[in-house]
């Protein structure tokens, strides 16, 4: 550290901390790929799962991973064809 | 029946053989039967890192087409009769080798040692998956950089993927004073990161460079850090608890980082 950063403080964020961060963002992009394989299983099960609450569309359904700058997100987009009653009466009788 | 480690990192010069040839070593020091391989076909390293370059007549190719028994291909190392090197081909095609042929060299020689160390190549491309291959566990080193933890972590990755679970780290060339200044990620940040269990750390130490210009592994070194590092690491292979002491940044750091080596602070 030179003279001038010791009287003024350091500046900013020490260099550990920016390989830290642009890790973490590095890592995120990296360990979003994910396989078709894996990707279709996980829609499938995700499916299973809703189809227990309402009729969907399982043609029209689509599951992408999504990464921008600093965050992924799973995205999906399922059309629902249907509320299946029952859903409703249990929701209900959990709020009362 | 022993046990096949592949010591592997994804990038390059983090210190893979460096670690195959203390570890190795160490484990020699300490009575067991090892054998190292150099996978690295075409750039051959290990040989010169153990001082055995002028012994070599037959390499890893040699035993895997049968141009020599497998017992003719293995070096004996100078200081320790329980030692011998599988030799990487230096002038041959890298796809001499297959990783079917890999596994059942391994399957052979982990019949009659106790560990075989497998020195990996850098990248992911078939010199990975040979070395890969045989193995039963797989050791990951890094240096406490952006670009070779990034690398780590996709090794971790196809080491998951190729049923090679639980691989433990190895974080070499650790710098205490920059690592105390903010300057350098530390243990636990690397750990946090990768999600691995650590088996040890190496400092930078002048004295690496000094025992590979002498061909002399730095475990043998009693006045070496790095040295201390892989007597450690040694021992923790074999099931000895080692304590690791954690780094903090506070106040006294210089003596913890000592007693984390092993040194009396
Ligand atoms: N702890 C250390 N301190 C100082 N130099 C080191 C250390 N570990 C490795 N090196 C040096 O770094 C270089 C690369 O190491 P090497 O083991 O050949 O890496 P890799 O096999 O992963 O390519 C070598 O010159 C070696 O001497
Ligand atoms: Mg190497």
């Amino acid at each position: 550290m030179d003279l001038f950063s010791k009287i003024m403080g350091r500046q900013g964020p020490s260099s550990k901390n920016i390989a830290k961060e642009r890790l973490r963002l590095v890592l995120v992009h990296d360990r979003a790929s994910i396989s078709p394989q894996i990707l279709d299983a996980l829609k499938e099960d995700m499916l299973n799962v809703i189809a227990n609450y309402m009729e969907i569309d399982r043609r029209g359904t689509e599951i992408t991973l999504n990464s921008d700058e600093d965050s992924v997100a799973l995205i999906a987009s399922i059309p629902v064809l249907k509320m299946n009653r029952s859903s409703q009466n249990s929701q209900r009788s959990a709020r009362y | 029946m022993g046990e096949v480690i592949v010591i592997t990192s994804g990038k390059g010069g983090v210190g893979k053989t460096t670690t195959t040839a203390n570890i190795s070593t160490g484990l020699a020091s300490m009575g067991k039967k090892v054998v190292m391989i150099d996978t690295d076909i075409g750039l051959r390293n290990l040989d010169v890192v153990m001082g055995l370059e002028n012994r070599i007549v037959y390499d890893l190719v040699d035993a895997i087409q049968g141009n020599c028994r497998l017992k003719q291909a293995l070096i004996k190392d100078k200081r320790f009769e329980n030692l011998s090197l599988l030799p990487a081909a230096q002038t041959k095609d890298k796809t001499a080798v297959q990783p079917e042929q890999m596994k059942e060299l391994c399957q052979k020689l982990k019949e009659e040692f106790d560990y075989v160390i497998v020195d990996c190549p850098a990248g992911i491309e078939l010199g990975f998956k040979n070395a890969t291959a045989g193995a039963d566990k797989a050791i990951v080193v890094t240096t406490p950089e952006v670009s070779a933890v990034r690398d780590a972590d996709r090794i971790i990755g196809l080491l998951e993927a190729a049923e090679l679970r639980n691989p433990t780290l190895i974080v070499n060339r650790l710098r205490p004073s920059m690592v105390k200044k903010g300057d350098m990620m530390d243990i636990n940040d690397m750990i946090d990161i990768l999600a691995i269990e650590l088996l040890g750390v190496v400092p930078e130490d002048e004295l690496i460079v000094v025992s590979t210009n002498k061909g002399e592994p730095a475990v043998l070194d009693m006045h070496s850090w790095a040295g201390q590092a892989y007597r450690n690491i040694s021992k923790r292979i074999t099931g000895e608890e080692v304590p690791l002491i954690s780094l903090d940044a506070d106040s006294g750091l210089v003596s913890k980082i000592k007693k984390f080596f092993g040194f009396q602070a």
